[in-house]
């Protein structure tokens, strides 16, 4: 990127690129037991390559594509240690240790004796990202498959070695038995002295929820001690022999060109590395403010181009909406005019919401080091695969020669998709002929990042006199598809998505476009409630026909106690709620205005989630508590200003985070479904909030707030 | 010690990178010289030239307290002071684990998983331990106000407000 100047129209899900190239198979298995000792080794194989492509589920807009032939492996040592392989990454949602359960309960092992190794392009299987919520759905029954074909191949070993038929023997508690005579062997004796590598095709069934016994509990973070002493290292923490810290000199606005150069006195500076690129310019140095002084040194003048403001963003988007819509939308269904003449009440609302960032607290960072041709980047990259593409593509060297390895990083939300930083440390690395670090600051990570897109939202509806919808349009300018579809019964029915072209960084953010289309959605759900004159509650079950969604409403309003009878000034009661991504969320909603200084506290907060069959109920209830803190900053008070190209707001003092004073009182409810396969968590949870704050801000006061963020500075009354 | 913040201290002559004379600093216990710049920010000297990587950069602008040390047993954002200014003896997150035992807000995080990326978790314990050092029994209000200068984004507050409490009922009871 570097103030790439030509435009590109949102990709509204970034997780919907094509897959990558395969991965290097041979090669791994050839150093794999120089890598891991003796044992054995098991590979298995998609069951089955078309179904393993995750083409969406009806609408076609996922096109997550899994590699179609050795997708999983897994290692036995000869101490009966277990290592699997994936090549998700940890971002704080807990991956490692709740794919370490599933492979220690299907394996029947216990769960300390299972290691994790997590998104290293050299050594774990081809995987599209950590994104969209795929890594329970997709990668949880692969690991679980890979583990199943071991322990059939662990029975059969001890069934030879026994000279008896494999379908007598029972695999439980890391050995084989043998009922009929009482032997016993453990995984280690079986491992022990062998170099066993097996292909197996992956067979169902695998252990169903009910019969889980490591998943499905809660078990404390893998590796925990490590982040409370501080000594878990994330990619900034990493320091080679010989490491240059590298800076990028960044343009003052953004698509700014360079017209005059003159790095002179910059190169002058000892143990100075300057590197000219086209537009892109750095430097690297012993230290980090060497680094930066030797860009303070280079004299530079940009050309820039005028651009337009935060302020004229939303008549922005709906006046340059694409001629065509995007043809994954519309979605169309009956006919509006005769949905609407039915009505008793009909309603017209428009919708904004505004660009936030995702201040991940650890910004983007890398270290690049190039030995005999080959590269290998430590980088925070929710897509270490892409990454690696990226690299070889852009240094013109073959895939194999680049390694990406991803350490659990300071998280990321959605927001570290691409390959930025890693791009730069690798360019600055070999024009150093060192390790390069390159970790952006607050202000470039607020600023050259990529932020989730802002939007504008409007819809028509009308409802019949006992409260059922009789009419939907919904046209989203820009902000994307995730859950754009009503989940309420509806028979009349438009809805489009009008991507707009754009020069600004947009793309992923934790729960995607959802955000933006259940806060529209749900807002104006109150909204027609209200004109009916029906509680908002009983309104949404009256048009819910899914049992899922109903479930967690329902659940919801019991925890929260709803309906509430108002007994302090200024208080308010709301909901919002909606399902993506096989999750299913409702949110209920205290909030307090000051009325003097119209000031908005969020007093309490009732959320029941269901995603299926809950693997790690602790680690569940994290994420969804997190998702409910993380989505009132959005909701409240989080925008990114911007003016001729430039944030004018890229610091935690004027971009306001929530912080311990704007936390409530958070009670989640799980509802574990174990006749469901699982679904992620880390997305759809953040759903709920911020309508559930506006439509209670609305029972408060009567103000009805329809842009995101809802109060920056505060709700006048 | 040397580079105690006095503004007394000599002038260092400086050539580029190399300084002349170095400053010393006392972490964990122990006395380290220091060749960087003595007006670098003592995160940078932590972190790159000590190599204590457990104090984390978040914004370099004492906004999010990810770098948080304690100086002198007080807590201080360490992106915000000199390393010639520090002056007094500083703990980092690599110092509070002693003979293997972890500090009681170590340990209570560890047992309230008081964390999910956990890269605010080094900032925030040691806030903590600052905290505990002249409240010893913070209320949840207390606590609240106290951390309100430390940015956790992953929304682990209620983990992080119990944990402290838990770490506060441990401390009373052995004494420490």
């Amino acid at each position: 990127m570097s103030g790439s100047p030509e435009k590109f129209v949102i990709e509204p899900e970034r997780y919907e690129f094509s897959a990558g190239p395969m991965h290097h198979f041979e090669l791994l298995r050839r150093d794999f037991f120089k890598l891991l000792g003796a044992g054995i080794a098991v590979f298995t194989m998609a069951k089955d390559a078309g179904a393993m492509q995750e083409t969406a589920p009806a609408r076609g807009f996922h096109s997550e594509e899994l590699p179609k032939e050795i997708n999983a492996w897994l290692h036995i040592g000869e101490d009966g240690g277990v290592t699997a392989f994936t090549g998700k990454v940890e971002i704080g949602q807990n991956i490692r240790t709740s794919l370490a359960q599933t492979v220690a309960d299907e394996l029947r092992v216990p769960f300390e004796s299972v290691r994790m190794v997590t998104a290293d392009t050299a050594l774990t299987p081809f995987d599209f990202g950590t994104v969209g919520s795929r890594s329970m759905p997709t990668m949880s029954p692969q690991l679980r498959r890979v583990a199943a074909a071991a322990r059939d191949l662990l029975v059969g070993v001890a069934a030879k070695e026994w000279n008896v038929p494999p379908e007598g023997l029972k695999a439980a508690e890391a050995k084989v038995s043998d009922p009929a005579s009482g032997r016993s062997l453990r995984y280690a004796e079986l491992a022990r002295g062998k170099t066993l590598a097996q292909n197996l095709p992956a067979e169902d069934p695998v252990t169903p929820p009910t019969e889980w016994t490591v998943a499905g509990k809660s078990v404390p973070k893998v590796n925990g001690r490590a982040f409370v002493t501080g000594r878990n290292q994330y990619t900034p923490d990493l320091r080679p022999a010989g490491l240059l810290y590298g800076k990028v000199l960044r343009p003052p606005s953004f698509d700014a060109t360079i017209i005059s150069y003159d790095d002179t006195a910059a190169k002058a500076m000892p143990g100075v590395v300057v590197v000219r690129d086209g537009d892109f310019v750095g430097a690297a140095a012993p230290s980090e403010r060497g680094a930066q002084k030797a860009l303070d040194a280079i004299r530079v003048q940009w050309k820039e181009v005028p651009q337009i403001s935060s302020r004229e963003i939303f008549s922005y988007l709906k006046k340059n909406a694409a001629d065509k819509t995007d043809d994954r939308y519309p979605k169309q269904s009956g006919s509006m005019e005769e949905g609407l003449s039915r009505a008793a009440h009909r309603l017209v609302a428009a919708y904004t919401i505004s660009f936030i960032a995702h201040a991940p607290l650890e910004a983007r960072a890398a270290v690049a080091e190039w030995a005999d041709g080959k590269l290998t980047v430590w980088t925070g990259t929710q897509r270490p695969f892409a990454v690696r593409d990226e690299l070889a593509s852009v240094f013109h060297i073959p895939e194999s020669s680049v390694r990406v390895i991803v350490p659990d990083m300071g998280s990321a939300y959605g927001g570290k998709h691409t390959s930025d930083a890693a791009l730069e440390a690798a360019r600055l690395a070999r024009a150093a002929g060192h390790p390069v670090r390159v970790f952006w600051t607050r202000e470039e990570e607020f600023t050259w990042a990529y932020f989730r897109p802002a939007g504008v939202i409007e819809i028509k509806s009308g409802i019949a006199s006992d409260g059922k919808l009789t009419a939907w349009e919904f046209h989203n300018y820009n902000s994307g598809m995730s859950a754009i579809e009503t989940p309420y019964v509806v028979a009349n029915r438009r809805i489009e998505f009008h991507p707009v072209p754009f020069n600004m960084r947009q793309g992923s953010y934790r729960g995607l476009a959802a955000t933006a289309n259940v806060f529209a959605r749900e807002t104006h759900m109150d909204a027609l409630a209200r004109a009916a004159q029906i509680d908002p509650l009983e309104f949404r079950l009256k048009n819910i026909s899914e049992p899922r969604l109903r479930a967690v409403f329902e659940a919801g309003a019991k925890s929260f106690g709803w309906p509430r009878k108002k007994t302090q000034e200024g208080h308010g009661f709301g909901l919002g709620g909606g399902t993506e991504k096989g999750g299913y969320v409702a949110t209920f909603v205290e909030v307090a205005v000051d009325r003097a200084s119209g000031a908005v506290r969020v007093v309490r907060v009732a959320t029941a989630y269901e995603c299926g069959a809950i693997v790690n109920p602790d680690g569940l209830r994290n994420q969804v508590i997190g998702a409910i803190i993380q989505g009132m900053g959005g909701a409240l008070f989080e925008a990114i200003e911007f003016e001729n190209g430039r944030i004018t707001n890229p610091h935690f003092a004027s971009y306001r985070v929530p912080r311990f004073r704007d936390v409530p009182e958070i009670e989640a409810v799980l509802i574990d479904r174990k006749d469901i396969p699982s679904a992620g968590a880390g997305e759809t949870p953040m759903l709920g909030i911020a309508p559930a704050i506006g439509n209670a801000i609305f029972d408060a006061t009567g103000v009805r707030l329809n842009g995101l963020p809802l109060a920056p500075n505060g709700v006048k009354v | 010690m040397a580079g105690s913040g006095d503004a007394s201290l000599p002038d260092f002559a400086v050539q580029g990178e190399m300084i002349a004379m170095p400053i010393e600093l006392e972490v964990n216990g122990k006395r380290y010289p220091v060749h960087y710049d003595p007006d670098t920010p003592l995160l940078y000297v932590l972190r790159d030239e000590l190599g204590l990587t457990g104090t984390k950069y978040g914004c370099g602008e004492g906004q999010c307290g990810a770098c948080t040390v304690l100086i002198g047993g007080a807590p201080r954002r360490s992106c915000q002071i000199p390393a010639s200014a520090a002056g007094k003896p500083i703990t980092t997150i690599e110092g509070l684990e002693k003979e293997g035992q972890l500090h009681a807000v170590q340990q209570a995080f560890l047992d309230a998983g008081a964390f999910q990326c956990a890269y605010c978790t080094p900032g925030i314990i040691m806030s903590s331990v600052g905290l505990l050092k002249v409240n010893a029994n913070p209320s949840s209000a207390e606590i609240v106000q106290f951390l309100q200068g430390n940015i956790c984004r992953c929304g682990a507050h209620p983990r992080i407000i119990e944990a402290i409490h838990q770490a506060a009922r441990a401390m009373q009871g052995s004494g420490r």
